[in-house]
């Protein structure tokens, strides 16, 4: 590794990138107009589908007119504490114990005050369901999507920024110019990484900071936690991009291969839902997808303070994947 | 005398296509060598493995007399005929960029001048006319100062003035002493600049020497040209190769004033006529047996 080579195509690439007025701006203003268009989107009534945790079994009887509701998902939960922390969180609505008679809502959810006039108007007899609050964090929707779309404006960064980029070196023949020069691919393949990571991570900053001062997001955790988790989340992303960088010449097929990664992660990922409710193997699927963990560990330091330690598993993940897809990706590279 | 590029039974296969077929090349140091031929000849295929971007399937290439190793890309320049540079970055960045990869580079103020590059140095590559890309793109090629210098038709897309000025150029890149491999589709320039040419087609050498000397080798006569018009039923001359084109009449003769007397005891207006040495142009149509094609 020639540190001097190096160091001279991250410059170039770093040059290119913030001269690229068009690119920069809209990497900074994607993620805070959609996290402003939440904000404003969420402050009203909401969906229009309901999750209800059944603590025990959702299809041993409960029997009540209030479980063949319509427009309601009913969900089978086993853990109380674990359930409990989905409402305070808005991944679950409402969490109902058929057996205790009680159900839990979180005051600060308007869908939980709508599905307790539900229950209490299914049938007399579930008014004998005693509530039990959850006393929340007044949590609103925007503070928990806020951090899957950093997350997912990090990956569009991170595999076109690095995927399409590259494909288009190739296609314009940059790479073979390079070839032709002392470069080796590790020092060429390290700057567009170290590049790529360092532009994310610095708009990841900025779009946090900023839409933090309108909207006002809390952070039950560490800033630097969190720093730590987007930084491997993002060598994880960069290295995925690689992979589809590695030998692609077109850039039409490279969109679509970026496309098939990027978007059946965003809907996985639970960035704009939870995945309470999904199938149990879509959900095993979205364990495969680094989308998923950098979500769950952020989501876990900024809403329930969680630390490294608590996260450790997710950063683990990120940290296999990213080495699984830098060894496919360096070996598979081409410089044509 | 050790040639500085060598090649010894060079052989390139492409899933059953054979596109180089066993060429021997001695390139000497100092020489401007260009190396012609049609499209799909070899000719990139060729050049390419002498860059070392290719592998062959089989035979070898000295450098100096040794296989080509890291001191080889070290040595080398290269001027691909497109090049694209990085977007929003300039001329003297992608300079500085391309100097760094190398263990020693020229100062950009001394490639400037040699280049003639002065007043777009600064200037975002995107904004750079057709010549001035050529120009600066030969200037990322001498970076390095390198012994040996491949330019892949540098001037194809060029106006005739800017083609004259990229001439110069190499003129001045040939005085200090440099190796130039050169391909061109333009004879005039493979005449004007190369002291030695190799012509390719299907895979092979088919004439290798000076210009001159192949000139002479393969001519002994001269081309007698005339409008059509002015010739509309081209006769038959005894001893003369009469050929008609499109718009004219060419004579091949090795005895021009037999080829005149003939013509004006026939008539025929000798106003128009132009009577011209053979060229490379001449050459490669006839070893090549087809018109050259961009």
């Amino acid at each position: 590794m020639n540190w001097r080579r190096f160091w001279a195509v991250l410059i170039c690439r770093n040059r290119e990138f913030l001269r690229d007025r068009s690119t920069l701006t809209w990497n900074l203003l994607f993620p805070i107009s959609l996290i402003a268009g939440f904000a404003f989107a969420f402050s009203g009534p909401g969906l229009d589908l309901y999750k209800v945790g059944v603590l025990g079994d959702v299809n041993v009887g409960p029997g009540s007119a209030f479980f063949s509701a319509r427009y309601i998902d009913f969900i089978s939960v086993h853990d109380l504490s674990v359930a409990l922390r989905k409402v305070e969180r808005h991944q679950l609505d409402m969490l109902i114990d058929p057996a205790g008679r009680r159900y839990w809502i979180n005051d600060a959810a308007p869908k939980g005050y709508v599905l307790e006039r539900v229950l209490r108007g299914a049938e007399v007899r579930d008014s004998s369901f005693r509530k039990q609050t959850v006393s929340g964090r007044g949590i609103r929707y925007v503070d928990w999507v806020m951090p899957g779309i950093l997350a997912m404006n990090m990956m569009f960064g991170c595999l076109f920024g690095v995927g399409y980029v590259i494909v288009r070196y190739r296609k314009n023949g940059m790479l073979k110019r390079l070839k032709a020069t002392p470069l080796t691919p590790l020092e060429f393949l390290t700057a567009q990484v170290i590049s790529r990571l360092w532009l994310t991570l610095t708009t990841t900053v900025v779009v946090f900071v900023g839409t933090d001062q309108f909207i006002g997001f809390p952070m039950h955790g560490s800033y630097l936690d969190l720093f730590v988790v987007f930084a491997v989340g993002a060598i994880s992303l960069i290295s995925l991009g690689l992979i589809v960088a590695a030998r692609t010449t077109s850039e039409e097929l490279a969109a679509g291969l970026l496309n098939l990664l990027s978007w059946p992660m965003t809907f996985l990922s639970g960035v704009w839902f939870s995945l309470e409710g999904v199938h149990p193997f879509l959900q095993q699927c979205a364990q495969l997808a680094p989308l998923t963990h950098i979500i769950d560990a952020a989501r876990a330091i900024i809403l329930d303070g969680a630390g490294l330690g608590d996260v450790s598993i997710h950063l683990l993940a990120l940290t296999v994947m990213s080495l699984g897809f830098m060894a496919v990706g360096a070996r598979l590279f081409r410089w044509e | 005398m050790i040639a500085l590029l060598e090649t010894h039974r060079l052989v390139k296969h492409f899933r059953g296509v054979q596109a180089v077929d066993g060429i021997d090349l001695a390139i000497r140091a100092g020489c401007c060598f260009g190396l012609l031929g049609p499209n799909g000849a070899g000719k990139t295929t060729t050049v390419e493995m002498l860059e070392g971007i290719q592998a062959p399937t089989s035979g070898v290439i000295h450098y100096r007399g040794e296989p080509l190793g890291p001191r080889f890309r070290q040595d080398i320049g290269i001027m691909f005929q497109s090049t694209a540079l990085q977007d929003h970055v300039t001329g003297r960045e992608n300079l500085w960029m391309f100097g760094q990869f190398y263990p020693r580079s020229l100062p950009i103020a001394e490639l400037a001048e040699t280049c003639a590059l002065g007043e777009f140095l600064d200037r975002d590559t995107r904004k750079l006319s057709g010549g001035q890309r050529q120009r600066l793109l030969l200037a990322i090629a001498l970076v390095n100062d390198p012994d040996l210098l491949f330019l892949d038709e540098p001037t194809t897309g060029l106006d005739p003035q800017a083609r004259r000025n990229f001439w110069e150029l190499i003129h001045r890149i040939k005085a200090r002493g440099k190796t130039v491999l050169l391909t061109t589709h333009y004879m005039e320039e493979a005449y004007h600049l190369c002291d030695e040419i190799a012509i390719m087609d299907h895979g092979r050498i088919i004439a290798q020497g000076t210009p001159r000397a192949l000139l002479a080798a393969h001519f002994d006569d001269v081309v007698l040209q005339l409008p059509l018009a002015d010739i509309p039923d081209p006769p038959t001359l005894s001893g003369h190769t009469v050929i008609q084109g499109r718009d004219a009449v060419e004579i091949l003769t090795r005895d021009v004033n037999a080829a005149i007397e003939e013509l004006l005891a026939r008539n025929i207006s000798l106003a128009r006529l132009q009577i011209r040495p053979r060229t490379l142009e001449d050459l490669f149509l006839e070893l090549t047996g087809r018109e050259l094609r961009a």
